[in-house]
């Protein structure tokens, strides 16, 4: 019967266990997966991402160069991240915070810069 | 005089919506009909619109507590049929994860237990225990629950050496802690009085009734699917607990002892941890018929898994261990006293999530 004496007192008399959150945070872990970004200037519009998606979050516009991710449907499992081929994505470990209305990640790649046509000789 | 009582599928024991019909008389359940299909996604049917890959992260949203080992059994599965070679280190480490994720979820249900019969700062406690069990898996992997750690042909993410000797340190702490509230769990008498003589299963019982996990092994059966050797558990040295009263403790006792084994299973796993690849290249598409159990938290867990020659499978089917445990406590509960009710429901550690997929 008193086997939770010891624990009853340790934690009426030690620190808290737990924080005042939002207030007080924990430093994250290195690895956590907490928000995803995308280097827009890198990426070269290849799909691969929205292709390997699970959740199929991410829809990329070849066409007019734009990369659109629904974060609230995003799972977090960093598939596109490690499958990217310029590595221009990242995860960050800072949890994505509250928000009232569904939002969605979107870029707009700069215009694609043709490539001149070799002239043909006169 | 007969009354039929409804139990859940909204009910403060349960974490996850099962209706049961209660047949009772003066007190005492005569009969139990059980009413499934609340939760149902059809998370199986997604296998005809997201590939072989797309579908280990699915899966392992099938239950939300032992993720990780859904995973591992479905990329087992992909590799047998597909014949992939699995780098050792890739074994190791699934088996270090898993193991992980049997801690917390026994951590979690035994906190869960105590509240169920009302033992509110033994709950707290358990579940504060179980915070170290999550705080490893998101260093090593990045998420706390779903973790998404395998992948077909190996895993994603690597331990260095720091972290070792960090998680044989916290393994170290969650042991002696669990060890700390043993008494207060295993040898209280208002807890004994609680689960001692409630809901017993017979030995005969369990076996005609097809119960797995700790459910069988309460009842006398030292059956465990982690003796079949997957991944890397013919390489350690294991031997399922086994209890033999078929109660309500019985079965708590076997997940407590399971914790200690499960901390016993991660030294070894790591001790023996070899180097090298994490994961293996392949190019084949899966084709063929496979079937794959393994031993999850709660019991066994059936996978079958049919290709086509394409990157979508035809057919993945999932039998999740709650399913097989259904019918023992529909054995369980005649007998019983109403207020015992939610003991024994909650000693058979229901996860409709996953039973429902």
């Amino acid at each position: 019967m008193f086997e939770m004496t010891r624990n009853v007192l340790k934690n009426l008399m030690g620190k808290y266990s737990t924080r005042l959150y939002p207030f007080d945070t924990r430093e994250p872990f290195e690895r956590f997966r907490g928000t995803l970004d995308i280097n827009v200037e890198e990426c070269i519009f290849c799909s691969t991402c929205a292709k390997k998606c699970p959740s199929q979050c991410i829809t990329v516009d070849v066409k007019n160069r734009t990369w659109t991710c629904d974060s609230f449907a995003c799972v977090y499992c960093a598939v596109c991240v490690e499958s990217c081929p310029t590595q221009c994505m990242s995860m960050y470990p800072v949890t994505k915070p509250a928000a009232g209305e569904k939002s969605l990640i979107f870029y707009q790649g700069a215009a694609k810069i043709k490539k001149p046509k070799a002239e043909k000789p006169a | 005089m007969r009354t039929i009582l409804p139990f859940g599928p909204q009910h403060p024991v349960l974490p996850e919506p099962i209706h049961l019909k209660l047949v009772v008389e003066e007190e005492k359940v005569v009969e139990a009909l059980p009413n499934l299909g609340y939760v149902h996604r059809g998370l199986e049917k997604l296998t005809d619109i997201r590939d072989y890959n797309q579908m280990v992260n699915i899966v392992e949203r099938v239950c939300g507590i032992c993720s990780c080992i859904h995973a591992l059994n479905f990329c087992e599965a992909v590799e047998e049929m597909m014949k992939i070679e699995v780098p050792q280190r890739a074994h190791f480490l699934r088996v270090m994860w898993s193991e992980i994720h049997r801690i917390h979820s026994h951590l979690l249900w035994l906190g869960l237990f105590a509240d169920g019969f009302g033992f509110e700062s033994l709950f707290m406690q358990l579940w504060r225990i179980r915070e170290r069990s999550m705080d490893l898996m998101e260093a090593t992997a990045g998420n706390r629950v779903v973790i998404s750690t395998n992948i077909v042909g190996g895993v994603r993410k690597d331990i260095t050496e720091e972290q070792k000797t960090w998680i044989l340190a916290e393994i170290d702490k969650i042991e002696a802690e669990v060890r700390q509230v043993e008494k207060t769990l295993l040898s209280d008498y208002t807890v004994k009085s609680r689960c001692c003589g409630k809901g017993v299963l017979t030995k005969e019982q369990a076996h005609q009734l097809g119960a797995v996990g700790p459910c069988l092994r309460g009842s006398g059966w030292a059956q465990d699917a982690r003796m079949t050797g997957y991944a890397a558990y013919g390489q350690l040295d294991f031997e399922p607990v086994v209890e033999h009263d078929g109660d309500s403790y019985a079965r708590c006792v076997v997940r407590f002892r399971e914790v200690y084994t499960s901390c016993d299973l991660v030294r070894q796993a790591l001790a023996k941890l070899p180097g090298g690849e994490l994961a293996a290249k392949f190019k084949a598409k899966p084709e063929g018929e496979v079937w794959r159990r393994v031993e999850q938290p709660r019991g066994e867990l059936f996978y079958y898994i049919k290709g086509n020659g394409s990157k979508f499978l035809e057919r993945v089917r999932i039998r999740t261990p709650t399913f097989a445990n259904i019918p023992p406590l529909l054995a369980m509960l005649p007998g019983c006293d109403l207020a015992d009710v939610p003991v024994i429901v909650l000693s058979i550690d229901p996860c409709i999530s996953c039973t429902e997929r």
